[in-house]
């Protein structure tokens, strides 16, 4: 990367050095901005290459993910801007609701996928147990948002589905403060908050993706001899961002970091 | 192209039928849909086509 985030050599200044002025270093945002580009600095948060072993459908499904998060976020927004209405009964607007329903399918199908593939991976090794979580939890909050957009249909689905589920909700003593039958309270935890939360924790998780790194793959048994130097080799290489490689690694700030 | 959409819909409508109740499936006290339990089956395969399948990259290697 262009962008030296280091220490000056020689000089022993701290990095902020490279961005603003020593006599400012005390500052609110100084430190803000100090604190991010060493946890984050730019050759990690967007790195050229990364481990070769992160060449896996695995991945891709991950991205698959985010990408129909993406999609489900803007065809939301359209159905905001232009009302129940028109999702109803114009064709166009018949066309978007569609999309958005058939773009959360896609996102848990995805989403679904890439958990059972880091799970049996033990995604969560090497300090990266807060990762692991963050995915976990953006499923579940995932969960009380498609439910609640069904809630938020305006139509005999919505309708049944929100009859059927208050007994469930009123058994845990939650009723009170989410009554599935209150329509505009469940379009408001559909459009507003559960999306925030959504958002936040998926960021959440791929910024610590960019900070831990993948995980590698396990070591094999000592007893297996060359085949656990084949491994070691494997997760010493890299492959640059169009899938060239593998190439020796070139520095733990490109690969993802240290575990 | 409305009448290829009509032939597409009495394809697909010839194939499922959803202006019926739907297909359930018990297993004592678990009871699923038909459509969920096809949605988790198509999850398996892909799962373990994602697993199996090699990751090509540039160059033919995998």
């Amino acid at each position: 990367m262009a962008i030296d985030t280091g220490t000056p050599a020689g000089s022993g200044a701290p990095a902020e050095a490279s961005f603003g002025q020593p006599e400012d270093a005390h500052q609110l945002s100084a430190k803000l901005r100090n604190a991010a580009v060493e946890a984050l600095p730019p050759g990690r948060l967007m790195p050229d290459r990364q481990p070769a072993y992160v060449a896996s459908w695995i991945y891709v499904f991950g991205v698959i993910t985010i990408a129909a998060l993406s999609i489900v976020i803007l065809t939301g927004c359209v159905l905001a801007v232009m009302g129940p209405t028109w999702w109803h009964v114009s064709t166009t607007g018949l066309f978007v609701n569609s999309l958005h329903l058939w773009s959360v399918e896609v996102f848990f199908f995805a989403m679904v996928v890439h958990l059972w593939g880091k799970f049996f991976m033990a995604a969560w090794r090497g300090r990266r147990r807060a990762t692991w979580i963050t995915g976990v939890v953006s499923f579940m909050v995932s969960v009380g948002a498609a439910f609640t957009g069904y809630l938020s249909q305006q139509n005999f689905d919505s309708q049944w589905i929100s009859t059927q589920a208050k007994d469930g909700i009123n058994s845990t003593g939650a009723g009170a403060i989410f009554n599935v039958t209150n329509f505009g309270q469940m379009l408001m935890w559909h459009i507003v908050l559960l999306p925030l939360v959504v958002v936040l924790v998926v960021g959440i998780h791929v910024l610590l993706v960019r900070r831990r790194g993948v995980v590698p793959p396990f070591a094999d048994p000592p007893s297996s001899g060359g085949t656990a130097q084949a491994t070691a080799a494997a997760g010493a290489a890299t492959i640059g961002a169009d899938g060239t490689g593998p190439v020796p690694t070139p520095s733990p700030s490109s690969n993802g970091g240290p575990a | 192209m409305e009448q290829l959409s009509l032939v597409l819909v009495q394809l697909f409508g010839s194939v499922v039928d959803l202006n019926r109740p739907g297909h359930y499936l018990h297993w004592g006290f678990i009871q699923m849909s038909l459509a969920n339990a096809i949605v988790i089956g198509l999850m398996v395969v892909v799962f373990f086509a994602a697993i199996l399948i090699p990751f090509r990259r540039h160059g033919g290697k995998s």
